[in-house]
């Protein structure tokens, strides 16, 4: 029996790990600036814990298998040193992985959301709803209307409540669906949500973050390839969450402009 | 203006007007009323819809779907105007056909539903998408249900007469109405804004004119024996 | 109740020395014995038959769930006859899926993993390991039962009422969970319900876990130190305190839920707030504040869970392993620091809620340190398995199997714990494996653990030891054919929570989804066997010994099942503590308590 559990553990093991390795399911291609970091994060994790739990269940396995032999007489033997070994091993051994994963892990961290924004990014107000994206950015004039709830009417495109009968600077606001944006040029969303909870993944970009209604929060990324990949959302937001998402459309920055004044109202 | 749309609402006004007809006796006296539903002013600008969000609707469209808030014709016509008798009919009886509302690329067909009291209403999904059908009643019970694609068509009824939202949560443009109302007398606009009220008995009658931006407007009529009242209404349109 | 001065007694002996007073007689009538009964053995019976209706509720659930997701287009078999408006023809709605989902959260990790390890097994055992007749407070007992009892009427109400059961998870995270009916369908009455059913569940609570803190500190017979308690009654204790401090929050927290869905309060919505074209009627909360309530009380659930686990397995390896566990004082302090940790870290489930970035980095470490009292009791128990002579029953094997499950579901945890890699993994399918491995299975293999280990107690019936390891080994096998792929769909940045993959990127994810379901659906048909067990034994199993397994904790120095003041109205005196096992000659252990005028048999 104890034989059985133990190669029943060794064959779980095995293939849990090489699955893993053969990187049959993988993170996508990274086509972040600041993915990079999250990347070797990973591999470094994956790594360390891979190696944690390989020994870990072989260590396991092998004392059942020895533990199952029936041969042996007398009383049973008690590990060498009794428990403070075991104490000691833990301590400096996951100890060790934790410093070092919280001193390169929080530099990376602190890449995406302690650096202060940088002044030349684009600036692209995002408002989140029930179960779509919005994405407006300043007119000619470089200048975002202001938001009134109570004018919100979806059924008349004004998604985010703009008033162009009283407010000039609205009137050639810039709202998409899609996320467009220039290349290797720094963006700056701001995100702020209509209704309830959402979030903003962008598993290319290595990017999550939850939208929280009443706050307006900013996120920034720096998108390296001219590629079309998919928004989604990750925060339960109702019943359309499963199909809340929107396009991010990487353009040149020439692409990018022609794009803009194609959209003028 | 989309072809199949106008189509649709032709055939839709065409089919209550003969509904209508066929409802009354053709031996009673009766007597018609009809006109033209215009606007003044500047109306807001009918703005293209970004589906891109939902890439299956976004394919069946070759140009983008406009906005619908405000639909106009030629001569300053409004479409999409419900023109009833609010006042001096009786409650008809409600038809057995059911009203079909379908969700097509995407978009609700027709705009406006109108039915009566009791009638049913029976709605399709005709994509490869979920929707979720929420009409925002406040008179009558609100609900709000998903229809995945392959789903066999909701059936519902009102029971109190009501103008209702109607909208798709999963997406956002999508916006239309029912408009649920006691008389079977009624009409709703196409692109000429024309409407036709036939088969009344004569009499005093309030005629209302709904629109879902510009709001109702209201006339008194004295329908004769035989002939046509002519009745126009005229709604004062902002670009805002 | 005042120490007799007649009797001396001894400083290593605990201040009490009169048996507990259970402060009722025993039982007369129907009622009175199997129903409102005073009595903590019925009571953690009750809650155990609690958690087996809970986990059989549950468990449908998953496989509807489950089915709809590896077969988004076909119609789920029978499910239209049973939910004709939500899943019309049997194609089941988003709104029905969230609910399941829903549903099948709030059941498994309130009604299964807190009733079945905590409130069940720690009522039954706790009173008979520390020495007493019942629970400190018998009537507090038999209302937190009911109470319970009465939380999961009204959860299960929620599928009944018009608008459906709620559809925000069991997080139920605001204001989607506060704003009512204008979010979705199952935010009306529904979402009311279950807020309403986890407030009842709270005081049921709150009322056993003071219980088992005054019994465990109050009533322990003659000569039973805090030192001499067995593992598994020090995880009872310790998790009622946790249990007291958690849902004590909790419990406030779902009234101002309550308040903002039924009384127009803002506790937790925030003004400006559009929802299906209306502007809401509220201003000045914070969604936040819920979530920060929510996760003082979520985090340290997690370990209510699973620290009943680490007692049972660190109470049973060693009688099967048939020598001392390693370092038991270590893993009492361990259990203390992880205790005390689990109230430092909530923060991690909030890594990219919108809070402050700067305390993500600050919630990271302590959720990276808890994993070394953690590691610590997992190493212990595997220096215990070195050079044992293993007796390889059901209950042993489930053991193994938990520390088995619980390093895998643990290791995943050091990926979470880094808000760096949570950026990428937080919302997949790696913390749906994550949390499953480590708080769902590990604990279902504790509970199974303990049930096979005092069933013979319970029931004076021994269980089928063939069907129990056929059970043991197909569930191990099935759990990891179905928790550990999620893993590798995390990893491709497959988002939790969808009940249909129309994504590009997701679509691929569809094989490894059928997959899982097939292990799932396999997993659940290999429950019928623990079922079958179950009923089967209970009936016609062969009559179990006072101690069949050669223990010694208090509960087996009496009979199978004990009579209903325990210990037949004698004081039991503990001489030695519970992990004398392995000693030379014949038997090779030594009873806690000295009861040798007691008959064996009832």
């Amino acid at each position: 029996m104890g034989k059985l559990l133990a190669g029943l553990l060794l064959v779980i093991t095995g293939v849990s790990a090489a699955v893993f390795a053969a990187r049959i399911w993988w993170l996508p291609p990274d086509i972040s600036v600041l993915g990079v970091g999250i990347d070797r994060q990973m591999g470094e994790t994956m790594i360390a814990s891979g190696a944690l739990f390989v020994l870990s269940q072989l260590v396991l396995a092998i004392f059942i298998w020895q533990s199952s032999d029936t041969s042996k007489t007398g009383p049973p033997r008690i590990f060498p040193g009794g428990a403070t070994p075991m104490v000691v091993i833990a301590t400096l051994l996951v100890g060790a992985e934790i410093l070092v994963l919280t001193l390169v892990g929080t530099r990376v961290w602190g890449g995406i959301f302690l650096s202060p924004p940088d002044p030349h990014a684009l600036a692209i107000d995002v408002q989140a709803e029930q179960f779509a994206y919005y994405f407006r950015y300043p007119g000619e004039d470089g200048q975002l209307g202001a938001t009134h709830p109570e004018l919100i009417d979806d059924g008349n495109n004004n998604f985010f409540g703009l008033d162009p009968a009283n407010d000039i600077a609205a009137r050639d606001d810039i709202v998409s669906g899609s996320l467009v944006i220039p290349v290797n040029r720094p963006i700056l969303l701001n995100l702020h949500s209509k209704d309830v909870g959402h979030a903003f993944y962008v598993p290319d970009l290595r990017i999550q973050q939850d939208f929280v209604p009443g706050l307006n929060i900013p996120l920034q990324f720096t998108a390296t390839q001219i590629v079309k990949k998919e928004i989604v959302c990750t925060q339960l937001c109702g019943l359309g969450h499963f199909n809340m998402r929107a396009y991010l459309d990487v353009e040149s920055a020439e692409q990018f402009q022609q794009w803009l004044r194609d959209q003028a109202p | 203006m989309n072809t199949r749309k106008l189509l649709y609402s032709v055939v839709l006004a065409v089919g209550a007007t003969t509904s209508v007809a066929w409802i009354n006796s053709p031996d009673a006296p009766a007597g018609t009323v009809s006109g033209t539903i215009t606007f003044t002013g500047t109306p807001p600008k009918m703005r293209p819809i970004d589906m891109s969000k939902e890439p299956s609707c976004a394919r069946q469209h070759s140009t983008p779907v406009q906005t619908e808030n405000v639909v106009t014709g030629p001569g300053n016509a409004v479409q999409n105007v419900v023109v009833y008798i609010s006042a001096g009919d009786q409650p008809g009886a409600a038809p057995a056909e059911a009203v079909r509302y379908d969700q097509k690329g995407c978009e609700y067909l027709p705009h406006v539903a109108v039915m009566q009291v009791g009638q049913r209403l029976e709605i399709y999904n005709n994509d490869q998408t979920s929707h979720n059908i929420h009409p925002l009643a406040r008179v009558n019970p609100e609900w709000n249900k998903s229809q995945p694609p392959g789903s066999p068509p909701l059936t519902s009824s009102y029971a109190s007469p009501e103008f209702i939202a109607v909208k798709c949560n999963i997406h956002p443009w999508m916006h239309g109405y029912f408009a649920v109302l006691t008389t079977s007398h009624y009409s709703l606009t196409g692109n000429d804004g024309k409407f036709s009220l036939t088969g009344l008995a004569p009499g005093k009658y309030t005629i209302t004119a709904w629109h879902e931006k510009f709001g109702s407007q209201s006339q008194e009529v004295t329908v004769g024996a035989t002939g046509t009242v002519p009745a126009n209404f005229e709604f004062k349109a902002l670009p805002y | 109740m005042d120490p007799s001065p007649a009797l001396s007694v001894g400083p290593e002996q605990a201040h009490r020395v009169e048996p507990a007073h259970s402060g009722h007689g025993p039982p007369r009538g129907f009622f009175r014995k199997h129903v409102f009964s005073l009595d903590h053995k019925v009571i953690g019976r009750q809650y155990l038959d609690l958690a087996l209706i809970a986990v059989a509720t549950g468990m449908v659930l998953s496989w509807l769930m489950r089915f709809h997701l590896a077969f988004p287009s076909s119609p789920v078999p029978g499910l239209g006859t049973v939910a004709p408006t939500a899943a019309a023809g049997g194609i089941m709605t988003p709104e029905l899926y969230l609910a399941l989902m829903t549903m099948h959260g709030t059941i498994m990790v309130f009604f299964v993993l807190t009733t079945a390890p905590f409130a069940g097994f720690g009522n039954y055992v706790l009173p008979i390991q520390v020495g007493a007749e019942d629970m400190a407070f018998p009537r507090f007992n038999m209302m937190s039962f009911w109470v319970t009892f009465v939380a999961f009427l009204v959860l299960i109400a929620a599928f009944f009422v018009s608008e459906g059961p709620p559809i925000s998870g069991w997080t139920a995270y605001a204001p989607l969970s506060a704003l009512g009916k204008d979010a979705g369908p199952g935010l009306g009455l529904g979402q009311t319900l279950w807020a309403v059913s986890i407030a009842i569940f709270c005081v049921g609570q709150l009322l056993g876990s003071l219980n088992f803190i005054a019994t465990t500190l109050d009533l322990r017979t003659r000569g039973m130190t805090l030192m001499r308690m067995p593992l598994s009654t020090w995880a009872w204790f310790i998790t009622s305190i946790i249990g007291l401090i958690a849902f004590s929050v909790l419990l406030p927290a779902c009234i101002l839920l309550i308040l903002d869905r039924v009384a127009g309060t803002s506790f937790f919505i925030p003004g400006g707030l559009v929802v299906s074209d209306r502007l809401q009627p509220h201003e000045g909360g914070s969604p936040l504040l819920w979530q920060h309530l929510f996760w003082f009380f979520g985090h340290p659930e997690v370990y209510i869970a699973i620290l009943p686990g680490f007692g049972i397995v660190s109470h049973i390896l060693p009688v099967f392993a048939r020598k001392p566990l390693l370092g038991p004082r270590v893993v009492i302090a361990c259990l203390v620091a992880i205790g005390f940790l689990s109230y430092t870290v909530w923060g991690h489930h909030m890594f990219l809620s919108g809070m402050n970035p700067l305390s993500a980095t600050l919630f990271s470490v302590p959720t990276l340190v808890i994993t070394i009292p953690a590691t610590i009791v997992v190493l212990l128990w595997i220096g215990t398995v070195y050079g044992a002579r293993m007796r390889f029953t059901t209950p042993a094997l489930f053991c193994l199997g938990f520390i088995s499950v619980f390093v895998s579901g643990g290791i995943s945890g050091f990926f979470l714990a880094q808000p760096s890699i949570d950026t990428y993994l937080h919302g997949t399918y790696f913390v749906v494996g994550h949390f499953h491995f480590v708080m769902g299975v590990a604990a279902m293999f504790g509970i199974f653990a303990g049930t096979y280990f005092w069933f013979p107690k319970m029931f004076g019936r021994m269980m089928n030891e063939k069907l129990g390891k056929l059970h043991f080994f197909l569930t191990l096998i099935g759990v990891y054919c179905t928790f550990m792929p999620m893993h590798y769909l995390g990893l491709a940045g497959n988002v939790r929570r969808y009940s249909a993959f129309t994504d590009d990127y997701m679509a691929g994810s569809l094989p490894l989804h059928k997959f899982i379901t097939m292990a799932a659906l396999f997993t659940g048909a290999v429950q019928l066997i623990f079922f079958i067990n179950l009923f089967y034994s209970r009936l016609r199993g062969p009559i179990a010994p006072a101690n069949p397994w050669q223990a010694t904790s208090l509960e087996w120095s009496i009979p199978s099942p004990p009579p209903f003041d325990n210990f037949g109205g004698r004081i039991p005196t503990v001489t030695h503590g519970p992990n004398e096992y392995g000693i030379e000659g014949q038997p090779d252990y030594i009873m806690q308590a000295t009861l040798e005028d007691l008959p064996e048999h009832a």
